[in-house]
């Protein structure tokens, strides 16, 4: 075994991209139970927006087209979430689930053609000197745009939620909706257009993924970060900066355990790569003391009667 | 103006046309999507649902519906149990797989001995190692009120390491020639889940798959526990003063679906499969949600739309290999159809009401 063989530097800057495509797909779960929307279909809305983003930045060359069609793919199949939930008013919890089989299989299908392709890469932003700096300059200003834009968007999400009008209306759909539809509320179209942006959210963080961090396209890739994402979410008590702390936990966790294989620890490799999912789990516990952070309409259908 | 108005009481036509009608739904709009892809959509169609059981190979075939829908079936049942209830186990693919584990270990530690007792003790091995797989969110929900969907879908992802692991290592075949997987059962007498009438493909899990629809009819109908099942997941405030123990009911429901999965395992890789190998398991545990729904949570249905899937399965594979259809698309075909369901079961529940609503 030789840790010396992992340089903190590199480790750090890959945890922070390690933890992108988490950030993207949480905060975008956020503002869904914010509005007391649960979508279970993010690691379906992932998957697919990892094969579109994939297939349009080989196709068209740009990998930002790429991340554009990933948020368009993700906000379509959430579509599909938002008509069985909000319009025919279908189980939560089973509509979710139904979102991440079909993508899984809708994903599997797009990527025949892809697999083993190398997708264009997106550059790194040029900070000039600032990259020269030495161990800050290397963690923090040798990344893509994409990264930084999470972070950016867990401001955004933040202070629109805390500060504006349409945060506070957000929130008094997702904790009373018939409260909310008596003030004159439209509940559904705020609760849809809520599911939309976490797909686009959820199909960009999938994008990431085959995009930056592999970057390769196979079936199934996303391998539950997905499912983290939502736990997640339960994690930050729906707070928007505890999520970024908490997807940079994860992240940690997830590039230590291959930087371990990669220095071949004595432990087998089955069992660091099990690591994060057990992490998870054990976060949870721990956590789901609290539950009063929720939004009290949180997977409760919403029916008008007039 | 459209409206939806709730029904007094859910339509009983409805609930069982709702099936029939998402299947129909399916095969057009999965017409489709095979005609994007290029295919025929009625050869497809039929080559999907016909000819397992009637063209010209069904006699290999037939069989094929009963080794491809035990397991679904089995899983099912024990997912409706806590669906029912409103307790979510989304991880049966993991205790199928600690199923399978638990009980092919329990046989290879007798290899090379020969027994009786060898296979009764493999099917309590497998359905052990399932049932504690479910434990651990069945415990940790009453425990600390830890979400279970999202606990029993996390250790999927652990099951499926532990499976590379032990295939990889403890369970590995010492004279495989260092390839990984374990010894094959189907050689080892003793531990051979083999089909009770040669060539029917009417094994021991099939067996219990039919025990267990019939053990969940009559819960379900006639037993005090059924009763507290289908009370808390209608009414939970009514389950609690009618004296529900929703402790108890948690740990049986998720016991209960973790044992089904783990049994369903044990009797795939000691039969059909053979041995223990990295990709063995092959997604049955989330086959069988959609299978649970499709059955509307009854055990006869279920029973039903377990032969329906497995036939999606077998077709599947027939269509792969006739008409080079890409096996994904069956896939997108079962998601499709669990889709067609939930939007469609709307109309159990609501009417549709046309006009203007009048002002009160």
């Amino acid at each position: 075994m030789d840790l010396s063989a992992i340089n903190p530097i590199l480790f750090i800057a890959g945890f922070l991209v390690a933890a992108t495509p988490l950030i993207f797909a949480a905060i975008g779960e956020l503002v869904v139970e914010k509005s007391g929307v649960l979508n279970l279909g993010v690691e379906g809305m992932m998957i697919t927006g990892a094969i579109c983003g994939f297939a349009t930045a080989v196709e068209t060359g740009s990998p930002m087209l790429g991340f554009v069609a990933a948020a368009v793919g993700g906000a379509a199949l959430s579509l599909l979430f938002a008509f069985l939930t909000q319009i025919t008013l279908a189980n939560q919890v089973a509509s979710g689930l139904a979102l991440t089989l079909f993508g899984l299989g809708l994903s599997a299908l797009l990527g025949q053609s892809y697999v083993g392709i190398k997708p264009p890469r997106l550059g790194d932003i040029n900070f000039g000197p600032l990259a020269d700096i030495p161990v800050i300059g290397p963690i923090l200003f040798t990344h893509d745009i994409i990264l930084y834009l999470g972070i950016a968007l867990v401001a955004g999400v933040w202070a629109v939620l805390k500060f504006t009008r349409a945060g506070l209306i957000l929130r008094a759909v997702g904790e009373s909706h018939d409260a909310a539809h008596a003030l004159g509320y439209k509940v559904v179209r705020i609760r849809t257009l809520a599911i939309m942006f976490g797909g686009a959210c959820a199909g960009i963080g999938g994008a990431y993924i085959s995009l930056i961090r592999v970057p390769q396209w196979t079936e199934g890739m996303t391998a539950g970060v997905g499912w983290i994402a939502l736990a997640l979410v339960v994690f930050a008590s729906w707070k928007p900066w505890r999520l970024l702390l908490g997807a940079y936990l994860f992240g940690g966790i997830t590039q230590l355990q291959l930087n371990l294989q990669g220095a071949g620890v004595a432990i087998p490799v089955e069992y660091l790569a099990m690591s994060p999912y057990v992490i998870t789990i054990i976060v949870l516990v721990i956590l789901s003391a609290d539950k009063s952070a929720a939004p009290a309409s949180l997977g409760r259908t919403f029916h008008a009667s007039h | 103006m459209i409206r939806l108005e709730k029904r007094p009481e859910p339509s009983r036509a409805f609930s069982l046309a709702t099936p029939l009608l998402a299947v129909v739904a399916t095969m057009v709009f999965g017409g489709l999507l095979f005609i994007a892809l290029g295919k025929d959509p009625l050869t497809s169609i039929q080559t999907i649902f016909w000819e397992p059981l009637f063209g010209e190979f069904a006699f290999y075939y037939r069989p094929q519906l009963l080794i491809k829908g035990a397991p679904l079936v089995l899983i099912a049942i024990g997912l409706s149990l806590g669906f029912k209830a409103g307790i979510w186990n989304i991880g049966a693919e993991g205790q199928y797989i600690m199923g399978a584990l638990f009980g092919a270990g329990m046989g290879l530690a007798f290899y090379p001995l020969e027994g009786w007792y060898i296979f009764p003790l493999m099917v309590m091995a497998g359905g052990f190692g399932g049932w504690l797989w479910a434990m651990i969110p069945a415990f940790l929900k009453v425990r600390f009120g830890t979400n279970e969907i999202l606990v029993s879908l996390m250790l999927v992802y652990v099951a499926e390491q532990f499976l590379a692991s032990m295939s990889l290592g403890l369970l590995k075949n010492p004279e495989g020639f260092g390839f990984p997987g374990s010894r094959n059962l189907q050689q080892y007498e003793s531990a051979y889940n083999a089909d009770l009438i040669a060539g029917s493909g009417m094994h021991w899990g099939v067996v219990a798959a039919m025990i267990a629809v019939i053990f969940a009819y009559v819960l379900l109908s006639k037993h005090r526990l059924g009763f507290a099942i289908r009370v808390t997941g209608e009414a939970p405030r009514a389950a609690k003063f009618s004296g529900v123990n929703p402790t108890r009911l948690v740990l049986f429901c998720m016991g209960m679906s973790g044992l089904l999965a783990g049994l369903a395992g044990l009797f795939e890789v000691s039969g059909p499969a053979g041995q223990v190998t990295i990709d063995f398991n092959v997604g049955y545990g989330f086959t069988a949600i959609i299978v649970a729904f499709l059955g509307r949570l009854h055990p006869v249905g279920i029973l039903l739309a377990g032969l329906l899937m497995a036939l999606t399965y077998i077709g599947g594979d027939i269509a792969q290999s006739n008409l080079g259809l890409p096996a994904a698309a069956i896939q997108v075909f079962q998601g499709m159809l669990l889709f067609f369901l939930l939007a469609l079961d709307m109309f159990t529940n609501y009417r549709l009401r046309f006009g203007r609503a009048e002002v009160a």
